[in-house]
This record gives structure tokens, C-alpha cells and sequence, in this order.
């Protein structure tokens, strides 16, 4: 302890002090905040899933994420993006990716549920990460309002405000949210695919997932009360139809009108 | 003396009982003074002649519709919670004038019919009164003595934007609150004065708690008395001129070549009312229009992607989004398009693309009658329209103006251009910016060009008759293609215009040719040195004379004037 004492005017003191500060105040708040922290797979997968996954994954995908999922030069590591990365891209068709492009596109999925399901499981395996969603999460029995809300304030500037998708720079996109499944929009949340971002749980709560899900589903079951909506784009379109229909309409009436009978 | 009052004693006795009773009127009034001169107004008959009229009725129809919402809409932006049946927005804090458009929307009895209907009838009204000028623009009805007519169709055209975009800012949404943003950056970007109007405007910092209100004032008073003391102008000033008319046998400079008002066209304008409230009516019911429900309450906040002015605004938002924030670098320093200038930020990458292309098209739009008038010196009446074609370089002038316009228009919906044709949001903003300076060039060349050539084929119709596509081989082997000469009215059409040479520089009442003259002639030679000359008759009797397949021709012609 004397040692301790007789170094204490020590001209690295100082910055040892801020450093043990640090260390605990930051030690102290990860051991008490759960929010992100990577969360081990709740859902089961059986050794044989794995085994499974294993091989569909060095046949179909190791070209380009490498054996062992570690990643190469053509595509990223998948080590600790979760059995939710998987079913997204591969549920949606996305991966295995078509073409190389600015974004991976949606195609018809390579791949059946049961397959998605075991190279899930082997990607799951290899490190914690986020899971697929529960029923729970999914269900659509959020609070649509509420989602609506965070669907404004955290989607919308890309996605649009009805959901109908829009345009990044260079070529990319957000997609239009319609007739994507809960389970996908819940998935491309936490693992934020292609351009966009991650939103942990620290970001939005799953409960505040849910009700986004709520949100999209709500608007997309219900069509718009004001008839057909023109591809939800906004003034653009209005302006279009107006311009062609609209327009076309009356000048077919005015010739009409001044034409004589000859 | 007295014989004069007693004719003026009306001795006329009505048989019928209405008779009776419009005669008393009359007697008082005066109403058949009236419609015998207004009935007997003659206008001539032509589809293009009809956008004008969409607009008046487009017009009335905002009138009508507008009336009935303003019973229901509430211009507060007081906080509140909203409670009615659309589930998505339950309970979400909002402005009392998002609410009571909501509440228009799904509580009042027809309401989003209603407002469906005034905001198409609105995105009609500015399309048909663009539509109306450039046909005005394109056939030279400008020209003396309409001159200060067009003037007051350009304040039109400025009058129907703003009640457009205050009408758009009403409801409060996220899309109309956005737009406002917008419109306060550009305010703020006029330098020294830009952030004392913004705050005058917006009663504080944007967005503050007055501007629904004070835009309201503006939307459903002022800039509708504005706009119907101009539509009266207007409309007194076409009693005063007559209407023009497309050239055709009979139809000159001294008359119209038409039906009446009475009974022709009250009745053919009557029932046109209401072929359009019905075209409107059937958009309204059928398509939706600013789902304003889709957007959610104002928030400075969010930004959703697609968001894009109402397309009358369309072009000025264009001129912005193509506007580079940053020219190149130097020594690897980007340069920004922003300058501090005394503590003062002068921000041209907002005030140029704001300011100028506007600036540029309403000068020109404003000025041009007096321009074109000054190249060629020409001050005499017309009345009979030139076919764009016979007017190359106007037409050249005018396509170059229109594409000036789209690049703009075209630029407000890069992004929805880049996610439906699947390219870059970049590259197709590169492209317009070029576009933006090499688009109008081209296309006054082009227009030129196309104007030039289809003058050529009319002389070439004119001279040699119709292509009939029958193919005739003549007994010595000869294959020749039977030409259908056109009767006198159809060939009138295609020889009765003017085709000016350019006006070389004239001395003044000095005797001295000054410099403004001889540019004002540099400027007749470009308008006027490319051109086709009318056919002579004597051309046209050469023409006939050679024809050495007349036998063939009078067959064809009796079939040209049979239908």
C-alpha cells in the first residue's frame, strides 16, 4: 500500500485515475443496462439444423462469405449477424444476390423455409446475434398510432411516409414496405440489411417494433379512403395523372364540342 | 322632341304571363340591351380556343368547393389530440387545423369528396391556364392590340400558383409543413432583409404559431377577389379585342368567323361547365389526392422521402434540387456556393436556383410581346392567329422556353425518375444539370428546324397536291405516284400567311441609322432569315400548268371533293 501511497504524485497518476474512473463508471453501466448487450438466440436449433446449414452454406453461399462464414473480399463476414440476418436476406430472395449492384434485390427465394431455416441455424451457431422474431413481436397488435409516430420520425425520410419506398443516391434504395412480411420488417430493424442502418433495442424497443409492424400492417389492409391512391408517391404522380387522364379528357371533350358534322 | 319620347314608350304588350313578367324586368334593367350585344358576340370554333374556358370553370368549381370547406376548417395551430375514426392517428398530438382537416376528411358528411374535388380542380385550374398560354403563346395572339391581355394572363398564372401554394400549406401535414420549410429557407436566403421577413411572415421562428392562419387570410380572401378582378379584366379586355381566329378562307384582320354567344355557345359553354365539374368530379371519386391522413401532423423534424410540391411548384423546387452545393475544390478545399460578407451569409446555392429561373421565365413571359414587337416592327392589328409553324423562330423560342421549364419541372421528381427506371438519383441529376443549359439550345434548334421543314411540305402540298399513294405506271414504262390536288379552301390554309424578310436597320427622323437600330436589325435577320416563302399564285399556276398527269388528277379530284 505504501508503493501505492509514495506513487501517488506520480506525473501519470492523473490520467491512471481517469482511466480506473472510466473503466468502472463504463464496467458499472454495462453490467446494469441490458440494452446492448448481443442477446443469445432464444429460439432452438437442433445440432442436426446446424449440420444441415452447414452444408447448404458451404454449397451455396461460401463463395463469397468464405468457409466458415469469415468473409472475402467479394462479401462481408456473417460471424454474430444472428439467425435474423439470414432469414431476411435469404426469406426475401435477396441473398444468394442475383446480380452485383449498388443494393442486393428482391427475387422469388432460393431457397424453402426449411432450408432458410438451417442455414440460419448453422449462422446462429457460429456467434450470438440477433434472432427471429416471436409470435409476440409480429402479431400486429401493437398500437398503430404510436408506430405511426416512430414510422414518421425514424422510416419514413427514406422509406416514405405511406411506406412506397424511395430513392438513395448512386443507384440505391429504400424498398416499398407493402407486402413485406412482419417477421422481414421486424428483422431488417435489428440487423439493418443492405443501406440501411441498425435500430437496437436501445434505439427502439421491441415493444415500439411491434407497433411500427402494427403501423404498416394497418396501412396496408386498409386501401385509401379516398380511392385509387396513385401509387401512395405524393404530388408527383397527382400532377402526372392530371397532366395525362385529366388533361386528355377535357381536350377529347373540346374537340368534340367544336367539331362539325361533315 | 316629342316624337323621339314617345317611340322610346314602349308599346309592346307580353302575351304569357313569364312574358309579362321578364318585361317588367327588362323595362327596369335593361337585360335585352345587353344580350342582344353580348348575344350576338361571335366566336370562332376551335378546340385550342377552349382551355381558357376549363380554367374559368375549374375556377368556379374551387369557388364552390372551397365555400364548403371553409365552414368546416379551423386555421388554429392551438395543440390538440385527435379523436376521430382514422385508427393510425388515435390519440397523436397535432394542430387544431390538421384535426379539423382529418375531421373534414372522415367525419364530414362528403367531405373528402369535397376536398378531393377543390384540390383537382386546383391542380386543373393552373394546368388548363398554362395550357391557355402556351397556345396563346405559340399561335401569336399576343400580338397588338392583346398585348397588356397577355400581361394580365401572366398575373394570372402567378395568382393561381400562389393560391395553390397557400392552399397546400393549409392543412397542416407533414407534406404541406415541409413545403414551408422550404419556402422559409428561400426567404432566409435573401441577403440583410431575408430573416426579418421570414420572421415577420412566420410571426417568430419558423414554424411558430401564425402562419396557418395569416396563409388562410391570404388563400380564401385576397388571392381569390385578386384573382377575380383580373379574370374580369381579362374577359372585358377579350368583349373589347373579339377573339382571334386560325387563318381559313374568308377570315381576316377586320372580322371573326363564328357562331353567336346566343344560342350557340351559351349553350355549347353551359353544358361545357359541366362536362368538366363532371371529369373533376370523377377524379375525385375515383383517385385520391393528397392523402393528407398518410402524411401525419407537422413535425419540423421528419422529412419524408417523395416529398414534392404540388406540380405548379414543381419547377422551382426542380431549380433547387439541381443547384450544386459545392463547385469543385481548390487545393483540396471544397468551395461552397456561400460567402460571409460583414457577419451577413450569403447563401447563392439557395438564392440563385430560387431567384433566377423564376426570375428568367416570368421576365420573358412579361416582356415578350414588346420584344417581338421591337425585332420586327410591326405594329399593325392581328387577329388572324399564325400556325406555329409559320412563326419558326417564335415557335423556336417559345420550345425553348417549355424545355427550360421541364428540366426544372423534370428535377423536382429526380428521385422518383431514379427508383422507376432504376438508375442513379446522381446521374439523373447530372443529366438535367446539363440538360438545364443544353436543353433549351437544342430544342430552339430543333423547333426550328421542324417548323422550317413542315412549311416545306405544306408548299410542297400546296404546289403539287396530296400524296395519294397509288402508284401508276404509264403506258411508255414511266412508274409516277398520283398527287390529289387540294380544293381552294384546304390549299387557303397552307398559302395565306406572311413570311417576313428580315427588316434591314432603318435611319430615324434624323436620317441617321443609330446603334440600337442596327442591333435591332441583327436581331430581324436572326428572327427572319430563315424562311420559306409563301406560294405566289403565279408559282401555282406554273405548277399546275406542267402537271402533265391531269387527267389522273381530275379523277382523284372530284373522290377529294366528294367527302
Amino acid at each position: 500500500m505504501k508503493a501505492l501511497s509514495l506513487k501517488r504524485r506520480h506525473p501519470l497518476a492523473a490520467i491512471a485515475l481517469l482511466l480506473l474512473g472510466l473503466l468502472f463508471t463504463g464496467g458499472l453501466y454495462a453490467a446494469a443496462s441490458t440494452a446492448n448487450q448481443a442477446k443469445a438466440d432464444t429460439q432452438s436449433y437442433s445440432a442436426s439444423d446446424v449440420a444441415e446449414g452447414k452444408k447448404l452454406f458451404v454449397a451455396n453461399c461460401s463463395t463469397c462469405h468464405g468457409m466458415g462464414a469469415s468473409g472475402t473480399q467479394a462479401g462481408p463476414s456473417l460471424v454474430g449477424v444472428g439467425a435474423a440476418a439470414v432469414d431476411f436476406q435469404v426469406g426475401t430472395g435477396r441473398m444468394p444476390m442475383q446480380m452485383d449492384g449498388p443494393q442486393a434485390q428482391v427475387k422469388p427465394a432460393q431457397f424453402n423455409e426449411e432450408q432458410t431455416h438451417q442455414l440460419a441455424a448453422y449462422v446462429a451457431s457460429l456467434a450470438p446475434g440477433p434472432s427471429v422474431p416471436d409470435a409476440h413481436i409480429t402479431d400486429g397488435q401493437g398500437d398503430a398510432a404510436k408506430g405511426g409516430e416512430l414510422f414518421r420520425v425514424n422510416c419514413a425520410m427514406c422509406h416514405n411516409a405511406a411506406a412506397a419506398g424511395g430513392a438513395l443516391t448512386r443507384g440505391k434504395y429504400a424498398p416499398s414496405l407493402h407486402g413485406v412480411s412482419s417477421a422481414h420488417i421486424y428483422e431488417a430493424m435489428v440487423t439493418g440489411p443492405q443501406n440501411m442502418p441498425v435500430f437496437s433495442d436501445a434505439n427502439i424497443s421491441p415493444e415500439s417494433k411491434r407497433d411500427i409492424i402494427t403501423f404498416l400492417k394497418t396501412i396496408e389492409s386498409n386501401p385509401s379512403p379516398g380511392g385509387a391512391e396513385l401509387g401512395s408517391l405524393g404530388p408527383v404522380s397527382e400532377g402526372l395523372f392530371v397532366w395525362t387522364a385529366g388533361l386528355a379528357v377535357i381536350i377529347g371533350f373540346t374537340i368534340w364540342l367544336t367539331s362539325r358534322s361533315s | 322632341m316629342s316624337a323621339v319620347s314617345t317611340a322610346e314608350q314602349s308599346t309592346y304588350q307580353a302575351e304569357t304571363k313569364f312574358g309579362r313578367f321578364t318585361d317588367f324586368v327588362d323595362q327596369r334593367v335593361g337585360g335585352s340591351g345587353i344580350l342582344k350585344e353580348f348575344g350576338r358576340k361571335v366566336f370562332p370554333d376551335h378546340w385550342s380556343f377552349m382551355f381558357g374556358e376549363v380554367a374559368l370553370y375549374s375556377f368556379v368549381i374551387l369557388l364552390m368547393t372551397g365555400t364548403f370547406l371553409t365552414f368546416f376548417f379551423d386555421p388554429s395551430m392551438a395543440e390538440t389530440h385527435y379523436h376521430g375514426s382514422y385508427s393510425p392517428l388515435y390519440n397523436v398530438e397535432m394542430s387544431v387545423a390538421y384535426n379539423s382537416s382529418l375531421n373534414i376528411s372522415f367525419e364530414v358528411r362528403g367531405g373528402l369528396f369535397m376536398r378531393q374535388v377543390h384540390h383537382w380542380a386546383a391542380l386543373l385550374f393552373v394546368a388548363s391556364v398554362s395550357v391557355h398560354m402556351l397556345r396563346v403563346f405559340f399561335t401569336g395572339a399576343f400580338r397588338k392590340p392583346r398585348e397588356l391581355n397577355w400581361v394580365v394572363g401572366g398575373v394570372l398564372i402567378i395568382l393561381a400558383m400562389a393560391a395553390g401554394f397557400t392552399g397546400y400549406s393549409l392543412p397542416d401535414d407533414l407534406l404541406s409543413g415541409n413545403g414551408l420549410r422550404i419556402i422559409d429557407g428561400v426567404i432566409k436566403s435573401i441577403p440583410v432583409i431575408g430573416t426579418w421577413i421570414s420572421f415577420f411572415l412566420f410571426g417568430g421562428e419558423f414554424p411558430g404559431t401564425a402562419i396557418i392562419g395569416r396563409l388562410y387570410v391570404l388563400h380564401i380572401l385576397l388571392v381569390p377577389a385578386l384573382i377575380l378582378l383580373m379574370v374580369a379584366v381579362h374577359l372585358f379586355m377579350v368583349v373589347v379585342h373579339k377573339h382571334t381566329q386560325y387563318p381559313g378562307p374568308g377570315r381576316n384582320d377586320r372580322n371573326v368567323v363564328g357562331y353567336p354567344l346566343g344560342p350557340v355557345y351559351a349553350a355549347k359553354a353551359g353544358g361545357f361547365f359541366f362536362i368538366v365539374f363532371g371529369v373533376i368530379a370523377l377524379m375525385a371519386g375515383f383517385f385520391t389526392i393528397n392523402p393528407i391522413w398518410n402524411y401525419g401532423p407537422y413535425d419540423p423534424s421528419p422529412v419524408s422521402a417523395g416529398t414534392q410540391p404540388d406540380w405548379y411548384i414543381g419547377w422551382v423546387d426542380g431549380a433547387l434540387r439541381l443547384m450544386p452545393g459545392v463547385i469543385g475544390a481548390v487545393d483540396g478545399y471544397r468551395q461552397h456556393f456561400e460567402f460571409i460578407i460583414f457577419g451577413h451569409v450569403l447563401t447563392l446555392n439557395v438564392l440563385l436556383p430560387a431567384l433566377v429561373p423564376a426570375g428568367i421565365v416570368f421576365t420573358v413571359l412579361f416582356t415578350y410581346p414588346w420584344i417581338e414587337r421591337w425585332i420586327t416592327k410591326d405594329d399593325r392589328e392581328h387577329h388572324v392567329l399564325d400556325r406555329p409553324r409559320n412563326a419558326p423562330t417564335r415557335t423556336a423560342i417559345g420550345v425553348a422556353g417549355f424545355i427550360f421549364y421541364c428540366v426544372m419541372w423534370a428535377a423536382a421528381s429526380s428521385d422518383l425518375i431514379a427508383t422507376h427506371f432504376k438508375v442513379s438519383l446522381n446521374d439523373v441529376t447530372y443529366w438535367l444539370r446539363a440538360l438545364f443549359f443544353i436543353g433549351p439550345v437544342l430544342g430552339f434548334i430543333v423547333a426550328k428546324r421542324v417548323a422550317l421543314a413542315l412549311q416545306r411540305k405544306d408548299r410542297e402540298i400546296a404546289l403539287h397536291g396530296r400524296e395519294t399513294g397509288r402508284i401508276v405506271r404509264l403506258p411508255h414504262g414511266e412508274f409516277i405516284e398520283v398527287h390529289a390536288p387540294l380544293n381552294d379552301y384546304k390549299r387557303y390554309r397552307l398559302v395565306s400567311f406572311e413570311s417576313p424578310k428580315p427588316l434591314p436597320a432603318q435611319p430615324n427622323s434624323h436620317g441617321v441609322v443609330d446603334r440600337k437600330e442596327r442591333r435591332r436589325a441583327k436581331f430581324s435577320t436572326w428572327f427572319f432569315e430563315d424562311r420559306v416563302a409563301p406560294i405566289t399564285p403565279a408559282e401555282l399556276e406554273a405548277a399546275h400548268a406542267h402537271g402533265h398527269h391531269g387527267e389522273v388528277e381530275s379523277g382523284e379530284e372530284t373522290k377529294s371533293l366528294s367527302h
